[in-house]
């Protein structure tokens, strides 16, 4: 076995026998933490499709991450308070179904990247780092003066949305939940690296020129990885708002976009489990060190810089080695 | 005479005052190699990038099996057949170089949106990628990062990834340089065999090459095409010895 194999097996085992043990000592709390890192996880793996594969240095992908949150906010608030979410032209009423939930913040959330990659990746470089950043404020900004949704306040949710079968309240069955769609993600995610697709958006990113020498036309690329990337990390804001029961508009803050860019850059820029090791290292940085000073994020500065100036391949990279381009 | 595969009628390009290309028309006919030749700054270049599509003329027509591309980007040229190759290699040189060919493979059979099947698992793109490397002689470095590869194989590999595509006209920008002795004479040998397949624009600094090699040879001189004949046509004409082969007439 390939020693990266090796080594995402031991965090995915790591990810799910963690709360299984918390489960059994009954230690809720830990749950919840590892209910966190998959989560995370997967907006990081979202985002990891259009900077890992693509090259794309979004600082927007917050609006994504929002979008899945207001996505679940929206539909669960009308269905708690029994008001339709839309009366004409035609009915709409709010859902407490996660399904029915997940569908539309990566329906919404997909159109948005689709919309917004089209508009922002005419450009490129420094210019597609600030466009991305503007479109992020724009929605925070937005959804802060939207009196309707709580504005600024957010809008809590007071039961978890239900999921045929299961107990969602229970934290082992929601971090089920939430462990297998990210299971199913870095399964697209690891078929998309390795398909036609995959080879042509790297090749894109590593010259633009030879791909549309060969007669593909690298825009369409581009956009099509955004969308995707942005429809994985608007379902994991919808399960990030399930988690909390609470969306704000921080979800949408160009912190949020941020964070997420740091777990693909600790993890491993581009490398399949990048962002599960990032977002995993980022919340055990954040619940030890947060312990001993609320300004650990110091010490998540040094190791940034650590990995940006010593390990570009960030954990993955630094543990499995360079990356192996044949199977 | 049958029509030309590829032509340029009246090709000009200006950047500010300087004329890169004043009124270039030339043709490229089915089997044959055309070589393009001219000191340094006489415009190939951009010529070169006016014909496959990544600079617009001011003036003037491309045309590719007869139809219009003069408007045509660089993608739908690549799809209608045009084979390019590059002086300064574009490769992907963090892929390996059967990836590299394979992308050629993706891009010929537009098979670039397909999502889920691996693309080392698609045995008709492999054979295809495989099968241009190995008539370069470059089947044994397909595992090799393009990065270390030398930059004659390099040179090896972008007319690897052209041969995918299966062109109906090549347009190579200094195939030889940066090949040693041997290896150009492989090439050389190569071409000669490769323009039966399909027409080849050469633009080569090699005259051994050259002379060799091309069945017509145009000669470009501050952007104007000073004259176009057989190698011996060439050789002959005063004005190409006095502009460009260095000789006093």
């Amino acid at each position: 076995m390939r020693r990266e194999t090796l080594l995402n097996a031991v965090i995915m085992g790591a990810l799910l026998l963690v709360p299984l043990w918390a489960w059994v000592a009954d230690e809720p709390f830990t749950i919840t933490l590892a209910t966190r890192v998959a989560i995370l996880s997967l907006a990081g793996v979202g985002l990891n499709i259009a900077l890992g594969l693509g090259g794309l240095v979004s600082l927007g992908h917050a609006i994504f991450f929002g979008i899945g949150g207001y996505a679940m906010g929206i539909l669960a608030s009308h269905a708690q308070d029994y008001s339709p979410l839309l009366e004409s032209p035609f009915l709409i009423e709010g859902t407490k179904s996660m399904p029915v939930i997940w569908l539309v913040a990566i329906v919404t959330s997909a159109l948005a990247a689709l919309v917004i990659g089209a508009l922002s990746l005419r450009t490129s470089g420094v210019y597609f780092i600030m466009i991305t950043l503007a479109f992020g404020q724009m929605f925070f900004f937005f959804t802060i003066s939207w009196p309707a949704y709580g504005g600024e306040d957010g809008l809590s949710i007071y039961v978890r949305n239900g999921f045929p079968g299961l107990n969602t309240l229970d934290p082992i069955q929601f971090f089920a939940i939430c462990f297998v769609l990210l299971s199913l993600a870095l399964f697209a995610s690891s078929r998309i690296s390795r398909s036609p697709f995959g080879l042509a958006l790297t090749a894109a990113r590593q010259s633009e020129t030879r791909v549309l020498t060969v007669g593909i036309d690298s825009f369409r690329l581009r956009l099509v990885a955004f969308t995707i990337s942005g429809a994985i990390t608007g379902l994991a804001g919808a399960l990030f708002a399930d988690l909390n029961r609470f969306v704000s508009p921080t979800m949408f803050s160009w912190q949020t976009s941020g964070e997420i860019i740091i777990f693909v850059i600790l993890g491993g820029v581009g490398r399949l489990f990048g962002p599960v090791a990032g977002a995993a290292l980022f919340i055990l940085l954040e619940h030890f060190l947060g312990g001993l000073s609320e300004f650990w994020q110091i010490y998540l500065g040094f190791l940034l810089l650590a990995v940006v100036l010593f390990a570009r391949g960030g954990l993955i990279g630094t543990l499995a080695g360079r990356e192996v381009a044949h199977d | 005479m049958t029509e030309p595969v590829l032509e340029t009628r009246n090709l000009t390009k200006r950047f500010g005052a300087l004329t890169a290309s004043d009124g270039v028309s030339l043709d490229l006919r089915a089997g044959e190699i055309h070589a393009l030749i001219g000191p340094n700054g006489a415009g190939k270049s951009t010529l070169i990038a006016q014909i496959a599509g990544s600079l617009a003329p001011d003036e003037g027509s491309v045309l590719f099996n007869g139809e219009d591309v003069t408007r045509l980007d660089t993608v739908a040229r690549a799809r209608r057949g045009l084979g390019r190759t590059f002086q300064i290699s574009a490769l992907a040189m963090e892929h390996t170089v059967l990836q590299n060919a394979l992308l050629g493979a993706v891009g010929a059979t537009g098979r670039a949106f397909r999502f889920f099947r691996p693309v080392l698992k698609d045995t008709a793109l492999l054979a295809r990628a495989t099968e241009a490397l190995a008539r370069v002689g470059l089947q044994d470095l397909a595992a090799r990062q393009t990065a270390e590869l030398s930059h004659g194989q390099r040179r090896q590999l972008e007319v690897a990834v052209a041969l995918t595509l299966k062109p109906r006209a090549f347009l190579m920008d200094e195939p030889m340089a940066g090949l040693g002795a041997g290896g150009s004479k492989r090439l050389t040998t190569f071409l000669g065999e490769l323009r039966r397949e399909a027409p080849i624009l050469l633009v080569e600094h090699d005259m051994d090459a050259v002379f060799a090699l091309a069945d017509r040879i145009s000669v470009l001189v501050y952007g104007r095409l000073i004259a176009t004949g057989t190698v011996d046509e060439i050789r002959a004409d005063r004005e190409v010895r006095r502009a460009y082969l260095g000789e006093d007439a």
